[in-house]
């Protein structure tokens, strides 16, 4: 393709990037309290090395190497070294147990093994008995090695110097190797956590990996002096796109951390321009910021209480370039030179340009957050099988109920069920020695299934994720059923712990609904409503009231998305009982489990459909000292105002 | 192995020990009429992990203190360095390359991490008090070249993530190994460790027993250390030295010490009928 100028392979990049940025920090790492730098032509010296040494070892092409540490600049080095030798790179997670580990490595069938530190080693001696394939382990940091027996085992560094030493040997047969990668060889294999069943081996072309990272380095505008932080794990990967893919094709450089727990001020020191981090990460350093600030001084206090307040008034909006009013940029310019900026600085995020979350659904208000201090965080959506990327949020279009828009060079669509299908230059190869599911995901036309289902916003083309596809049912109009949105909407007003929507096949929606006992508890005793149990505060009309109220808004909300507005919930009634995992009713980590909770609740369900105005029941309970006992209450049902669909002219 | 022989042995684990690095003659320590040492003599190897054990009183942190040289015993003579030691001056005890934690952690509380392993170093500064004051030339060199080789320290302890914390806000598993750093900072041929595990919970002990082990394993530091847990002194030590009351009752590889009768009687009691 001429659009990569023959730059086919990772080798190749980097050997432009040497040529071209030479001198530009490419590669930082803190040690010893100072931070290293390598620049690309350094490092490409490096990684030379480091290649020469694995085909003095006798590394073959087609091997898989596989490398276990944390982020360290030799790691990264390491796989680019495999890749130059034609042997395919397999970083595994660090925190893996033997056991897990002993999978991969069998399956991979990897020759070579570079481990990070001792501990890694010892992982896999522990396994090795049983791989009849691991032949050589590497080892970079040689602390407490001595003593191991080395007649299948180097450090890295004696492999580097022996690569150098023998030069004259092997350069002609490494420049051969190098010139064999094209694009259609296979780049990395990357193991899916395996999260259900056996992880899978995810093989990735140069094609998915450059094609991706040139796609979204443009969409970005990624450059040149822009920095990382390498924190995530090697063997995910949104890492290997950050910090390999992306940080050769543009030639940005990569920081990693001194140890996981330094990760925080090594962010600090770093102050990097672009920046990955998972939901949680977010929540703990807004939980920080928020402890910290109520120890502040009253009047610290107060000035951030203020300007925060601005900020989430206008920030957005200045961030996304809408037009302000001058006195609320004036307020908001104050507020920047007073606690944004130093705020920004005390993160780590002073430099931000372009920062991402993903993984899971983050919370509006920590998304807001962020956004309202300028810094701008961005959601995309994306599996190791897209070599990341399938939708992104572009710069002026950010919500944190969205997932984005296709990333370029992505063909993403909606099959009848709901389930998001994509299709881009990023589609992995194959999954490795496992055809038959390559071909149940993937079918003829290159279309991958991704398992969730979601839908298109009308107005603006953003794609919303709703629930896992094999959740999502039909309507008996034929339209989309999403009970797991639904609930996730009403779960979100502190009254309502638990919600369970039904409908699938049915013509309008109704619900099942657990009031929180403590938020509503305390909303009783603050009103003067007296109660003796759950079961009577459950079902006092004020409290009907309150979450009819809440229904009607969840409605309103729903009605927005003409694709779900079928789901909005009609009737409701208030279970007489905590749902509960002693009475199989949900799953220990708190997930409701639909079809038993059909059943039981049968009489119930009957009732919400007939239009009966409230239904005797008994119920079976388990104590918790496995005695069963029986609840008996009449159940009120309740009509909920619900919107007519299509609301929204377009 | 042949703990005998002079010219030293090779253990179980494939370590190579060496001759004698110092011997203690026929110590009598007494503090008025108190006998806290009754004539007690051993040698320690270089390279070795030597254990000294015993019940409470039996006098094992004083046995420490003579080593150190803080302590001067009344009767006997201690070899270091194949030559006998002379009583010291403070100035000198710091500056013959034994260096010390202690059974209750002595750090400065208010210092950093840092600042506290870099006080280990200050008898290898050359530097006046004067260019100290001036920072300017030699003072900056140095502290360049002390800083350097405490970060070696701090990164083989792990204990980055707590440079710049001061010491009163570690908990205390971590203030027992900021104290190994100091102790190290100081490079010495023989490292004293007073309880090095007292305190500890499983997985620090753990942490402990890798840091001592790797300690001697890639420093080649000699190490004595006084502790109560069994497990930790028969996993690490070479040879250990029992005391009770002030006595020696037993001295040898830990296998041939635990299954010593009048060691058993001092840990577990005799009756007395």
């Amino acid at each position: 393709m001429a659009a990569t100028d023959g730059l086919n392979s990772i080798p190749a990049l980097l050997d432009r990037n040497a040529r071209l940025f030479g001198d530009r920090p490419a590669w930082r790492e803190k040690e010893f309290g100072i931070w290293q730098c390598w620049t690309w032509a350094e490092g490409a010296a490096e990684i030379r090395a480091i290649a020469l040494g694995f085909l003095a070892l006798g590394l073959n092409r087609g091997d898989h190497v596989a490398v276990i540490g944390r982020n360290r600049p030799s790691l990264y080095w390491s796989m680019v070294a495999a890749q130059m030798c034609g042997a395919v790179p397999v970083p595994l997670y660090q925190d893996a147990v033997a056991e897990e580990m002993a999978y991969v490595l069998d399956h991979c069938g990897a020759r070579f093994v570079v481990c990070g530190d001792q501990e890694q080693v010892d992982k896999v001696l522990e396994i090795q008995d049983r791989l009849s394939n691991v032949e050589q382990i590497i080892y970079v940091d040689k602390r407490g090695m001595r003593k191991y027996d080395h007649s299948h085992m180097n450090a890295l560094a004696d492999v580097e110097a022996e690569g150098k030493a023998g030069h004259y040997r092997f350069d002609a047969e490494l420049e051969t190797r190098i010139a064999e990668l094209d694009y259609d060889s296979t780049c990395v294999m990357l193991y899916t956590s395996g999260t259900t069943g056996k992880p899978k081996g995810v093989v990735l072309s140069n094609r998915n990996i450059i094609e991706t990272s040139k796609n979204s380095s443009d969409f970005d505008k990624l450059r040149p002096g822009d920095d990382v932080l390498a924190y995530l794990p090697m063997a995910w990967v949104g890492d290997f796109i950050f910090s390999v893919g992306q940080a050769m094709w543009t030639g940005f450089c990569v920081n990693c951390p001194e140890s996981a727990a330094t990760m925080m001020t090594d962010l600090r020191e770093i102050g990097p321009t672009y920046f990955f981090a998972p939901p949680r990460v977010f929540e703990g350093q807004l939980t920080q910021v928020m402890i910290r600030m109520e120890d502040a001084g009253r009047l610290k206090k107060r000035m951030f209480d203020h300007y925060m307040a601005v900020a989430r008034r206008v920030g957005p909006a200045i961030l996304d370039g809408k037009p302000v009013s001058t006195a609320d940029r004036l307020a908001y310019w104050i507020g920047d030179k007073l606690v944004y900026g130093p705020l920004k600085n005390t993160l780590g995020f002073s430099r931000v340009r372009v920062g991402y979350t993903a993984g899971e659904a983050i919370g509006p208000e920590i998304f807001d957050f962020y956004r309202s201090l300028g810094i701008n965080l961005k959601q995309l959506y994306g599996q190791t099988e897209a070599s990341v990327f399938i939708t992104q949020q572009p710069d002026g279009q950010v919500r944190s109920d969205t997932v984005g828009v296709p990333s370029p060079g992505v063909e993403v669509r909606i099959a009848e069920n709901g389930e998001v299908f994509y299709r881009s230059p990023g589609t992995f190869m194959s999954y490795y020695k496992n055809p038959e599911s390559t071909a149940s995901t993937k079918d003829a036309e290159g279309w991958v299934a991704t398992g969730d289902a979601g839908f298109f916003e009308e107005a603006t083309g953003h794609l919303r994720i709703i629930d896992r596809a094999k959740d999502v049912g039909k309507m008996a109009d034929g339209s989309l059923f999403a009970p797991k949105y639904v609930e996730n909407k009403l779960k979100f007003y502190p009254n309502i712990l638990e919600a369970v929507v039904f409908g699938n096949g049915r013509d309008r929606c109704t619900a099942f609904i657990n009031i929180d006992l403590t938020a509503v508890g305390n909303w009783a005793e603050r009103n003067n409503i007296a109660y003796s149990s759950y079961q009577e505060l459950a079902g006092h009309p004020r409290v009907y009231e309150a979450i009819k109220a809440h229904v009607e808004e969840v409605n309103r909300s729903v009605a927005e998305d003409p694709m779900l507005s079928g789901c909005q919930v009609h009737r409701f009634c208030i279970l007489h009982k905590e749902l509960d995992a002693d009475d199989g009713e949900m799953t220990r980590t708190r997930k409701v489990r639909r079809n038993i909770i059909e059943q039981k609740y049968a009489d119930l369900i009957a009732g919400l459909y007939d239009g009966a105005d409230s239904v005797y029941t008994e119920t079976e309970v388990t104590y918790e000292d496995g005695r069963k006992g029986a609840i008996r209450a009449t159940v009120r049902m309740m009509d909920a105002a619900t919107v007519a669909g299509q609301r929204r002219a377009a | 192995m042949n703990a005998m022989n002079p010219e030293g042995y090779v253990t179980a684990d494939g370590r190579k020990i060496g001759g004698v690095l110092m011997e203690m003659k026929n110590i009598t320590l007494r503090f008025g009429g108190v006998k806290a040492i009754t004539d007690i003599s051993f040698d320690i190897r270089e390279g070795e992990i030597r254990a000294i054990i015993g019940p409470n009183g039996a006098g094992k942190s004083s046995m420490l203190n003579v080593i150190s040289g803080f302590y001067v015993p009344q009767e006997g003579e201690v070899w270091f360095h194949g030559k006998k030691r002379a009583p010291m001056k403070p100035y000198q005890v710091a500056q013959q390359g034994i260096a010390r934690t202690f059974q209750n952690i002595a750090l400065f509380e208010g210092m950093s991490v840092l600042d506290n392993i870099m006080t280990g170093r200050l008898t290898l500064m050359k530097s006046g008090l004067m260019d100290q004051a001036m920072w300017w030339g030699r003072a900056q060199r140095e502290e360049t070249e002390h800083r350097e080789k405490v970060e070696k320290i701090i990164d083989f302890l792990e204990i980055q993530h707590i440079r710049k914390t001061p010491v009163g806000r570690l908990p205390y598993g971590l203030k027992k190994r900021v104290e190994l750093a100091r102790a190290l900072a100081a490079e010495p041929k023989l490292l004293l460790l007073d309880e090095p595990m007292a305190g500890m919970n499983v997985e620090e002990k753990e942490d402990m027993c890798r840091f001592i082990l790797d300690v001697n394993d890639e420093f080649g530091t000699t190490i004595t250390l006084i502790e109560h847990d069994m497990g930790v002194v028969m996993d690490l030590s070479d040879r250990v030295v029992v005391m009770d009351y002030g006595k020696k009752i037993g001295d040898g590889p830990p296998d041939e010490v635990r299954s010593n009768p009048d060691v058993i009687n001092a840990y577990l009691g005799v009756s007395h009928d």
